[in-house]
């Protein structure tokens, strides 16, 4: 049996995996959106906490996932066997991209602009919103983008502590040694993957940095 | 009172000193006359875009004070003293992303003008700095040549009517023939519209042309202030260095055309 004819067969149980796993991905992934670019724009603002928060984050990423899950299961509030969980060890992973890029992408504005709109009279926050975050904006975006295609492929492990999604069809594939069952969660997981690089990435084009883009349009 | 009618700017005892002590500028002492044109004039180095970023409160001194318009920069607001200050740089530092339009009518915007209005704003300045509105206002910065950018940057300047403009080597980047066309505009538009304009340069035959009374900055300090004229004539050792410059110039044409 190949794993499409057992997905069709299981396309109840597909379904709710799926969606669990899309529940996963999308919850840690807008929480880290909502921690991550408001702290890398802090860092823009709070150089001497660049190293250490960057540091940290970093940390998170080389933690081994399996073993990041695991560490977690015991911490109170935030620990125990589930989703919770999981979601949190995935919002730690998809951090330090989002942390770096947005970081990155203000810090790259040139400096002449910056210079002339604070000449002109613009306050932080209008340099910020006006300009600083419009012109980041792609860099940002491509930040998010790895962050939401490496918790795709993270949140397959999240199945081990109890948090469903479409690990839950490769753990048993691997205790039971069957490969359709293994390929019937990890090929869905790898579409999801490839699909959210491409629909993020052609986001990203249209906010590509500097009005390369503006210019494109208007040749058409 | 009326000191302060004919004098928008006032630097009194004004130094600025690095954190480690060593300064940028020492003790400069005087007033920027209203519908002048003071060209800051010196050396890289010499302190003269300091001088200018002292006036619309980029830097504050460490001694002194800078008094615009009656004020001590220290008291004022400096996001509403730099609305009444235009500013333009060699850089020009346009937003990429804004259309013409909209970086031209960037600080009626932040002063909450309404559209029509920034609108109209825009376009009467594109026209007196030499741009056709109906050809330019819908370009974005990347579609233009150096010299429409820095026009464009002239316009920005003068969008909110500021009295005051400052310009730190605006046309540095600019090629030759751009860059005279340029000089020769700014100083028509000074006779119309009569603004202040304080203007840094390294150039001293483009300070020359549009001053109507050069500073000299060397190391920090200003070394001579006074008219071309008395420029010319002057004594100070760094001014007659400035005016061989030209001498030299001159002689070399001379030989070549004979």
């Amino acid at each position: 049996m190949s794993f499409v004819d057992f997905l069709v067969s299981n396309r109840a149980e597909f379904a709710s995996l799926t969606f669990e796993h899309l529940l996963l991905v999308g919850a840690s992934s807008g929480i880290a959106i909502l921690i991550g670019v408001p702290l890398g724009i802090l860092l823009t603002r709070r150089p001497r906490l660049g190293p250490p928060v960057l540091g940290l984050a970093n940390i998170f990423q080389t933690i081994p996932s399996l073993a990041l899950f695991g560490l977690l299961i015991p911490i109170p509030f935030i620990g125990g066997i589930g989703a919770r969980t999981a979601i949190v060890a995935l919002v730690l992973y998809a951090l330090l991209p989002i942390i770096r890029n947005t970081h990155a992408g203000i810090q790259g504005v040139d400096p002449a602009v910056r210079e002339a709109g604070r000449g002109m009279g613009m306050t932080d926050r209008q340099l910020l919103f006006m300009v600083e975050v419009p012109l980041a904006f792609g860099v940002i975006l491509a930040g998010i983008r790895v962050a939401i295609v490496i918790g795709v492929g993270v949140a397959t492990i999240a199945a081990a502590i109890g948090a469903g999604g479409l690990g839950e069809f490769i753990f048993r594939g691997v205790a039971m040694v069957d490969d359709t069952l293994i390929l019937a969660g990890a090929v869905p997981a790898a579409l999801m993957a490839l699909a959210a690089d491409f629909l993020l990435g052609r986001l990203e084009r249209r906010f590509a940095p500097g009005d390369a883009r503006t210019a494109e349009v208007r040749a058409v | 009172m009326s000191e302060a009618n004919s004098t928008f700017v006032q630097f009194r005892g004004v130094s600025l000193h690095l954190t480690d002590g060593r300064p940028i500028v020492s003790d400069l002492t005087f007033d920027i006359l209203d519908s002048e044109i003071l060209v800051l004039l010196g050396r890289s180095g010499s302190g003269k875009t300091t001088t200018l970023k002292l006036i619309n409160r980029l830097f504050l001194p460490t001694d002194g004070d800078v008094i615009v318009e009656g004020t001590s920069t220290r008291l004022w607001d400096p996001a509403i003293l730099r609305r009444r200050i235009g500013y333009v740089i060699q850089e020009i530092g346009l937003f990429p992303h804004f259309t013409v339009e909209r970086n031209v009518a960037l600080v009626p915007e932040l002063e909450g003008w309404d559209e029509a209005r920034r609108r109209r704003r825009a376009h009467e300045l594109l026209d007196m700095v030499g741009l056709d509105p109906a050809a330019f206002a819908d370009r974005h910065p990347s579609q233009l040549s150096g010299g429409q950018r820095q026009r464009v940057g002239i316009a920005r300047a003068l969008a909110a009517d500021p009295p005051l403009l400052l310009l730190d080597e605006p046309f540095g980047a600019l090629d030759p023939l751009t860059r005279i066309e340029l000089q020769r505009e700014l100083r028509d538009l000074q006779s119309r519209l009569k603004k202040t304009m304080v203007f840094v340069t390294h150039d001293v035959r483009e300070g020359l042309f549009l001053a109507s009374r050069v500073a000299l900055f060397q190391r920090g300090r200003m070394e001579f202030i006074g008219t071309p004229a008395e420029f010319v004539r002057s004594e100070s050792p760094e001014a007659r260095e400035f005016v061989r410059v030209i001498r030299e110039d001159e002689d070399r044409r001379l030989e070549s055309s004979e």
